[in-house]
């Protein structure tokens, strides 16, 4: 035994694992440079993202300009949002009289202060939410954006802009999910008649494109009507809309009915239940709460498709930003136009969306049957 | 219904009222005269306004003369002094397909490159796509087409300076310019030389699977087939005495005229189209690249399958499975999509014909409904076409 040995009595304390294998570094070799084609996907999409951001953000932000009267103010040469900024009231509203624009902002943020406390969880009296936003906000919306009651009369020809398109797309859903209902039922029904006419109805609606129903609904609907009758353009667009979207929407309702397990009927049934009582209490509570994203999904298409309006003369939100580009005062900014349009679109329906995808996560439980 | 009384004798009768039976009688006939009385309604309606209107009715307008220009007809010589709208509706078909077709190859392409791409484990490519998918498909598409439309192709240069590649293309805003194929004498040569390369493909084919069966030697069906499909027409080419000539635009004082054109109209609807679809495309490929379980693709590796076998013979046939459905919808939108033409002043049917000829002959019904019938027909047509490839494709259960 010698003074310099050594017996070591506690292990040695963990090295570090070697820098290319820790933290960022190991990250970048697993996700970015696994192989030669991973690099070179890498490099490229770099690359790619260099010759894209940058200019666009010069364009939209650095280089813009944001006062202006005429797109010769526009002087800097990047995007010109001097338009949006003088046209925006326009945008939002139309040609709804100035002084009654009030009565748009309390209509809409009724709506949103209603409906989205329907998408939280964990909000006590959602029931009375529901029938408020289904049976009686569509009165009150009337009242608001129509007049009536002592409020000055607004011709629906002054509707536009992104108020047009809100309605278009909530008055739409909130006809066509009860007449969906009706037709997804009619469709699974067990009498042969009704069953062959809503089948025709589903796909006869579902066959044709959108366009040519709107046409049908301008130029159709009107012969279909007892010699004399006019009635409103918006209002012809919306029953159309609402028949096209109804088809649509049962098509997502049978989606849920079927998934209904029959023991759910046949135990309904021997309960002595009526068929109205077996639907209302057992069978659609339980198909509906499966469906809401699909219903949402339906939604989020709708609110897409009322940028068709603008094909039959309607000044909704993209018809009118359109408009604004070609006016005299505003040629060349019609990019700005469609970006600024595609930016409001995007953030609703992206974020509706989302929604519907936390929905279908919340309701998957990982069962299959 | 399993509550009908007869099956059991000793059963009391229901009331009139309560019979399921009856009632669903009383309820069906309801219903038939509510629709028969409503359609009754509205026929009568449309008689008066149209007598009222002075509106003739009737098929006779098909072959009045329509005298205006449909702008692109790529296979039927159009005149307007002597075309009917008869003719206008042929272009419109034809043209309509056309974009279908078109817009549904490249969007079919599309989608599956971002799908696949989407899945990689690189993050910045998976991000790319990602955002690519999310950005397209939550934008209107009618807006998608307004901006190729006005703000893309409208930037184009004018046809005094147009942007010319290699002297053979040339892009300026009345559209991209190329050389077109005519094919001379003996052309058909070539053509049969593709049948005989095609039938000597299926027989190698055959014979490739029956050897493989036997002895377990695998032949290179793929790029035997690739180098039969060039070289025997190619050869057949050769004796006819390459019998194919290019005509080339050429530039006069109204710009470049003859060769063949990519009218802007058509270029912006099949972009706008195919990029909007390959967007949903992409999603529906990816959840059916998932759907296939991991322990698929780990069995065929167990088993000694290459990865590249183990995607096409293994993951692919069962991603189909899932994936084809949602395609066909896919399908049915793009084509339900393309009549959006006429927003941009394509010519496609909705624009041409339901928007022109209606103006023109003013007789609305007819005109709408024949519309509808053709997209009824192709939607129904595209559903059948999937159908079979879906139950070609499906899982073969004992």
């Amino acid at each position: 035994m010698t003074d310099n040995s050594f017996v070591r009595t506690e292990s040695h304390p963990d090295l570090p694992p070697p820098v290319r294998h820790t933290g960022i570094i190991r990250w970048m070799r697993q996700n970015l440079f696994s192989s030669w084609f991973n690099t070179f996907l890498t490099i490229s999409s770099l690359y790619l993202l260099y010759r894209i951001v940058p200019p666009f953000l010069e364009w939209a932000i650095f280089s813009a300009d944001l006062s202006g009267s005429t797109y010769q103010d526009c002087t800097s040469g990047g995007a010109c949002w001097a338009m949006v900024r003088v046209r925006f009231d326009q945008f939002m509203y139309g040609f709804f009289p100035t002084t009654e624009r009030w009565r748009v902002d309390i209509g809409f943020l009724l709506l949103f202060a209603t409906a989205i406390p329907l998408m939280i969880d964990g909000i006590p009296g959602k029931k009375y939410l529901a029938i408020f936003v289904f049976a009686i906000y569509p009165f009150v919306a009337f009242l608001l954006f129509h007049g009536g009651f002592g409020l000055e009369i607004v011709d629906t020809a002054q509707w536009g802009g992104l108020m047009l398109t809100l309605v278009l797309a909530t008055v739409t859903i909130v006809v066509s999910l009860p007449l969906g209902i009706l037709f997804a039922l009619g469709r699974r029904s067990e009498m042969p008649i009704i069953r062959m006419i809503c089948i025709g109805f589903i796909e006869l609606w579902r066959g044709v494109p959108l366009i040519t129903v709107l046409f049908m609904g301008s130029v159709m609907l009107p012969l279909f009507l007892p010699p004399g009758t006019n009635f409103d353009k918006i209002l012809r667009t919306l029953i159309v809309m609402a028949l096209f979207a109804a088809a649509y929407m049962a098509e997502v309702v049978r989606g849920g009915l079927q998934a209904i397990p029959k023991g759910q009927y046949e135990a309904a049934q021997a309960m002595g239940l009526s068929y109205w009582k077996t639907m209302g209490l057992i069978i659609l509570p339980q198909a509906l709460k499966i469906v809401i994203p699909g219903i949402v999904n339906t939604f989020i298409a709708l609110f897409k498709d009322t940028t068709l309006v603008l094909v039959i003369g309607l000044l909704d939100f993209l018809s009118i930003i359109q408009s604004a580009t070609t006016h005299k005062n505003w040629l060349g900014t019609s990019t700005e136009g469609y970006v600024f349009a595609a930016a409001v679109y995007w953030i609703f329906c992206f974020s509706m969306s989302r929604y519907s995808i936390r929905l279908e996560r919340k309701l998957d439980t990982g069962h299959r049957n | 219904m399993a509550l009908g009384s007869d099956t059991q004798g000793t059963a009391p009768r229901p009331s009139f009222w309560n019979d399921p039976n009856k009632r669903s009688i009383i309820y069906q006939g309801i219903v038939v005269l509510i629709f028969v009385g409503l359609a009754a309604y509205f026929v009568n309606n449309t008689a008066d306004n149209l007598e009222q209107r002075g509106i003739a009715s009737g098929l006779s307008f098909l072959s009045a003369p329509a005298g205006f220009d449909v702008g692109m007809s790529p296979f039927l010589t159009y005149d307007a002094s002597t075309a009917t709208h008869g003719t206008v509706l042929i272009v419109g078909i034809l043209n309509t397909l056309l974009v279908a077709i078109t817009g549904i190859v490249l969007a079919t392409i599309i989608g599956f490159i971002f799908g696949v791409l989407r899945l990689s484990p690189n993050w910045i490519v998976s991000k790319l796509c990602y955002w690519y998918i999310e950005i397209l498909r939550n934008i209107p598409l009618l807006l998608q087409l307004l901006f190729w439309y006005f703000a893309v192709l409208g930037t184009l240069p004018s046809k005094r300076d147009s942007i010319s590649l290699f002297d053979l293309f040339f892009l300026n805003i009345e559209g991209m310019f190329g050389p077109l194929p005519v094919p001379q004498d003996g052309f058909w040569m070539i053509g049969l030389g593709l049948v005989i390369a095609i039938a000597a493909i299926i027989v190698i084919k055959n014979w490739a699977r029956k050897r493989q069966d036997e002895t377990g030697q695998i032949f290179p069906v793929f790029w035997t087939s690739l180098a039969l499909l060039i070289i025997i027409p190619f050869i057949a080419a050769a004796i006819a005495g390459f019998p194919l000539e290019f005509e080339h635009p050429q530039k006069n004082r109204f710009g470049l005229r003859g060769g063949m054109i990519i009218l802007p109209e058509f270029a912006a609807l099949v972009l706008g189209l195919s990029l909007y679809t390959s967007a949903f495309i992409a999603e529906i490929v990816r959840s059916g690249i998932l759907a296939v379980s991991h322990g698929q693709s780990e069995a065929a590796y167990a088993l000694g399958l290459r990865p590249g076998l183990t995607m096409r013979l293994v993951v692919i046939p069962q991603a189909l499975r899932v994936i084809v459905p949602p395609l066909t919808s896919q399908y049915l939108n793009l084509t339900k999509n393309s009549s959006l033409a006429v927003a941009i002043g394509g010519a496609e049917i909705v624009a041409i014909f339901a928007g022109t000829s209606l103006n023109q002959a003013g007789q609305a019904i007819e005109i709408i409904a024949i519309t509808m019938a053709f997209y009824l027909t192709v939607s129904l047509l595209i559903s059948l076409f999937m159908n079979w490839y879906n139950n070609k494709i499906a899982l073969v259960e004992r």
